[in-house]
């Protein structure tokens, strides 16, 4: 875990992640400026940082109503306004990126934050960017591997050789600036699937689990599989640090939050994906078996504990801003997260 | 309310007919009701390659976006091969799993031999049920015979598509009240 900066006597890691999406507060119908929004973003995350959260990291989507597409410069002014939580990506789209470019971003990162930088390599659910920076969609997959690979090893080695499909051959390339500490944690996204899990397992890479909704023991079955490739894989699971993101909504009363939170998730999800989010679902969030953590602060806290019982994982990170969520409530969240949920979630899940 | 029409494949023209009079058949019952009519012979749809459906251009945008905003819809499709057309396979294809939560679907089907009459039955529900359609349980099934020199013919077949028609709005406007009631419940 120490490769990964992950300290499992210090509790479950709490986090906070951001899609970057840009989209209008349906309840005003107005949208703030991509500006404002950046600014809005380096400010959360330094709320973040101040009220003692673990780890804060920005998405990479490059479609209508997203704003961080250069993500990694988003996180470089993170790293800047910041001075202890973890910052990273969720998730850099490594399959249509040069993944040397990427390292040198995240490198320089770790350089400006004092090796705080991490990265969590994924491969879009939406496939547009494909077109957009000149990739052939059926390569969707092997993209995806190749570099991941080639990003691990970049990571690893100081001086690559290396040659693949997608891109021209490395030959004793050193890739420069190096991080504080000699590498990066390196993350792989995985969506809800157990056969992506298996494959991020059989890397031996640790996983950062996305969810939408359902019950938790769904997401379990993902997790199972994933140490167990890890294990036929010939590494010790133990030693791979697993990480789930999802919506996180406090409010007074387990009402109040489904009512805060419900139109902003339901029509965001209609412009980005074209189909807004069912109501009886979103009902579930506040139920105490529910992966999605919607409450008051003392059922959220009771929420995250279950998960962690049932999980054993080493982090989870909360997307509370989707949809064109004003400021303000960005605000109150992360002072109920800091006064109450991480106080008891650190007391329940650190080791003594 | 909102309701699409789909004529289901590249060839031939009874299911087009059936479909023309069917939407006549609402227009008159339901004025009030919004009328799209989709010939899949009117439009260039490529093959589904997996994309969300909001990242396809024109004409297949146009299809896919126009059934995921209907209330309803009203499939027609001729049986080729003792199955549905490949064409109408393919819009379904474009659009997410539970494209059709909170839709009501209603079927018809022209086929040249009555042994294809549980074609609908047996393979287009199973997929409209997958996509989570409310589906409309009787289906019109009009054969060759039905029709003489571009007209439906059959007194039965009128009947039965005007009984489609009736079905397909009042579930619609039951399964939209059920769903209003329900959201209310939830109290957000």
């Amino acid at each position: 875990m120490e490769k990964y900066r992950i300290d499992p006597a210090k509790g479950l890691e709490f986090g906070i992640y951001t899609l970057g999406d840009h989209l209008p507060n349906p309840i005003t119908g107005e949208r703030i400026s991509a500006q404002q929004r950046i600014h809005e973003i380096i400010e959360y995350a330094k709320m973040a940082d101040e009220a003692g959260l673990d780890f804060f990291s920005v998405g990479e989507s490059h479609q209508r109503y997203f704003a961080t597409q250069a993500h990694s410069v988003v996180l470089a002014a993170i790293a800047q306004a910041t001075k202890r939580i973890k910052i990273g990506s969720s998730s850099t789209i490594i399959s249509t990126s040069d993944p040397v470019r990427v390292y040198e971003d995240f490198a320089t990162i770790d350089l400006i934050s004092n090796g705080r930088a991490e990265i969590i390599a994924g491969r879009a659910s939406r496939v547009g960017l494909f077109d957009l920076l000149g990739y052939d969609l059926r390569d969707y997959e092997e993209l995806y591997e190749e570099k991941f690979d080639l990003l691990l090893k970049i990571n690893e080695e100081e001086v690559v050789n290396w040659s693949g499909k997608f891109r021209a051959p490395l030959k004793n390339a050193e890739v420069l600036p190096r991080p504080v500490n000699g590498s990066l944690p390196i993350w792989r996204a995985v969506g809800g699937s157990p056969a992506s899990a298996i494959k991020a397992g059989y890397a031996g890479v640790p996983m950062f689990l996305a969810h939408l909704g359902g019950p938790a023991i769904a997401f379990k079955r993902s997790i199972d599989a994933y140490r167990e490739a890890a294990r036929r894989g010939g590494f010790d699971p133990s030693q791979l640090p697993v990480a789930t993101a999802g919506f996180f909504y406090a409010a007074e009363t387990s009402q109040q939050a489904l009512q805060d939170m419900y139109p902003h998730i339901n029509e965001g999800m209609k412009k980005t994906n074209g189909q807004g989010f069912p109501r009886h679902h979103f009902a579930h969030g506040v139920d105490p078996h529910d992966i999605m953590n919607i409450g008051s602060p003392q059922q959220i806290i009771e929420k995250i504990l279950y998960q962690h019982e049932l999980f054993g994982h080493q982090r989870y990170i909360a997307q509370i801003d989707f949809g064109g969520v004003p400021f303000e409530r960005l605000q109150k969240n992360i002072e109920i997260i800091g006064a109450e949920i991480l106080p008891a979630i650190r007391k329940y899940t650190a080791k003594k | 309310m909102k309701i699409v029409g789909i004529s289901g494949s590249r060839v031939g023209s009874k299911t087009r007919i059936a479909m023309d009079h069917t939407f006549t058949t609402l227009a008159d019952k339901y004025p009030d009701v919004e009328r799209v009519l989709i010939d899949l012979a009117d439009y260039d749809v490529q093959f589904s390659d997996g994309r969300n459906y909001l990242d396809y251009e024109g004409d297949t945008k146009y299809v896919a976006q126009t059934i995921m905003e209907a209330d309803a819809l009203l499939i027609g499709t001729p049986i080729f091969q003792a199955s549905i057309p490949a064409t109408l396979k393919n819009v379904f294809d474009l659009l997410p799993q539970d494209a059709f939560m909170d839709k009501v679907v209603g079927m018809l089907a022209t086929a040249g031999s009555p042994k294809h009459f549980l074609v609908l039955e047996q393979q287009l529900k199973p997929i409209l049920s997958y996509m989570k359609a409310q589906i409309v349980p009787t289906y019109v099934f009009i054969e060759e015979q039905d029709f003489y020199r571009k007209q439906i013919v059959n007194d039965d077949v009128l009947y039965r598509i005007e009984r489609l028609v009736e079905d397909t709005y009042v579930l619609t406007d039951v399964y939209t009240h059920i769903r209003e009631a329900r959201n209310a419940a939830y109290g957000f």
